[in-house]
């Protein structure tokens, strides 16, 4: 179910928009049914083609969502103002409509129940996405592997999967969510209020006494923070991976 | 914005490399040419544009794989790279 039966190039294929939910203003889950799809592990992406009838083409990679256990696939894209494909995701598109992708993408940044942990998860802004179909394949699964995630947002509206991850630790002890608001928080915020840090690093994440497995995705000045950050508190380099997302993809 | 911030990672040329390669290649270990380090390319650098995708080495910045593209054909380039383990089990 997770891996393909047999190896095989990826070909650009077609799936239909079966539902879209508005996740937050600026963005919105696309629910795909892509027939014939082999199944993917969570943290893999898809690239996301758009073509104009004057034969200009523009694509992007967009993070699976759903986890490897739901049959259709999710996609959650953030809208970038000067985006070439995002406004167009979130603005346009319908449910019916079809769109061109590729994919499952990238067996490196995945992760698998039986990888084991504990888990140490760090997000920005819509670098929850991959994190959020980890965190899903986790429950799907029934997993006790600990997990914590520290996920940054620019504000309370805009923390994207507020009302799902804050289900997902509710019903589990053995996940730990932590927020941090870098413009703005709401007057009664119990949670952090700035940018991702060192020291907070060293107040949320597993003691690298742990072995901990981290995954750090997000923009990339929050990627090479944090990464650097986790190596000088005892993170093994090679316990983190890391997925930066750019300015603005443009992934061929 | 510097231009650091065009950087992505391995991942990013996963789309482009899985059209060319039937196995996973973002999990794959390569050899650079220039400085001998060892790693998957999901740990490299990736610079993409809508012209083409060059991964590169993480340690000394060498171009490992380039790859241009053009109407109907890519032109792939790997004299950065001295040895890519590709691993084929499933």
């Amino acid at each position: 179910m997770e891996r393909t039966a047999l190896p095989r190039r990826l070909k650009w294929q077609l799936g239909r928009v079966v539902d879209i939910v508005d996740e937050t203003p600026r963005c919105r889950s696309l629910a795909l049914d892509v027939p014939g799809w082999t199944g993917h592990t969570a943290g893999q992406h898809v690239d996301v083609r758009l073509r104009a009838e004057d034969g200009y083409q523009a694509q992007r990679s967009y993070s699976i969502a759903s986890p490897p256990e739901e049959r259709r696939i999710t996609l959650t894209v953030e809208r970038l103002d000067d985006g070439e494909v995002s406004p167009y995701l979130t603005d346009v598109l319908q449910v019916g409509d079809q769109l061109e992708l590729r994919g499952p993408i990238g067996g490196y940044f995945t992760w698998r129940v039986a990888d084991g942990g504990p888990l140490l998860l760090i997000a920005g802004g819509s670098g929850i996405v991959p994190l959020m179909a980890m965190l899903r394949h986790r429950a799907a699964q029934r997993s006790t592997v600990p997990a914590r995630l520290l996920y940054s947002s620019r504000a309370f509206d805009e923390i994207i999967y507020r009302q799902g991850l804050a289900q997902l630790a509710e019903a589990d002890p053995t996940l730990m969510v932590t927020h941090t608001l870098t413009r703005r928080q709401p007057p009664d915020w119990a949670g952090y209020g700035r940018r991702i840090d060192r020291a907070m690093l060293a107040e949320v994440a597993w003691p690298p006494s742990e072995q901990a497995l981290a995954f750090v995705c997000g923009p990339t000045a929050l990627v090479e923070t944090v990464a650097s950050a986790l190596v000088e508190l005892g993170y093994a380099a090679l316990r983190v991976k890391t997925e930066r997302f750019g300015p603005s993809g443009g992934t061929a | 914005m510097t231009s650091d911030e065009q950087h992505l990672d391995g991942n990013a040329a996963g789309g482009v490399l899985g059209q060319i390669f039937a196995f996973e290649t973002t999990t794959a270990e390569v050899i650079c040419a220039n400085c001998d380090a060892v790693g998957p390319i999901g740990a490299a650098v990736v610079y993409a544009t809508a012209m083409g995708t060059i991964v590169r080495c993480p340690g000394c910045g060498e171009a490992l794989i380039r790859i241009a593209h053009g109407p109907q054909r890519y032109w792939v380039d790997f004299s950065g790279t001295r040895l890519m383990q590709l691993s084929t089990a499933e």
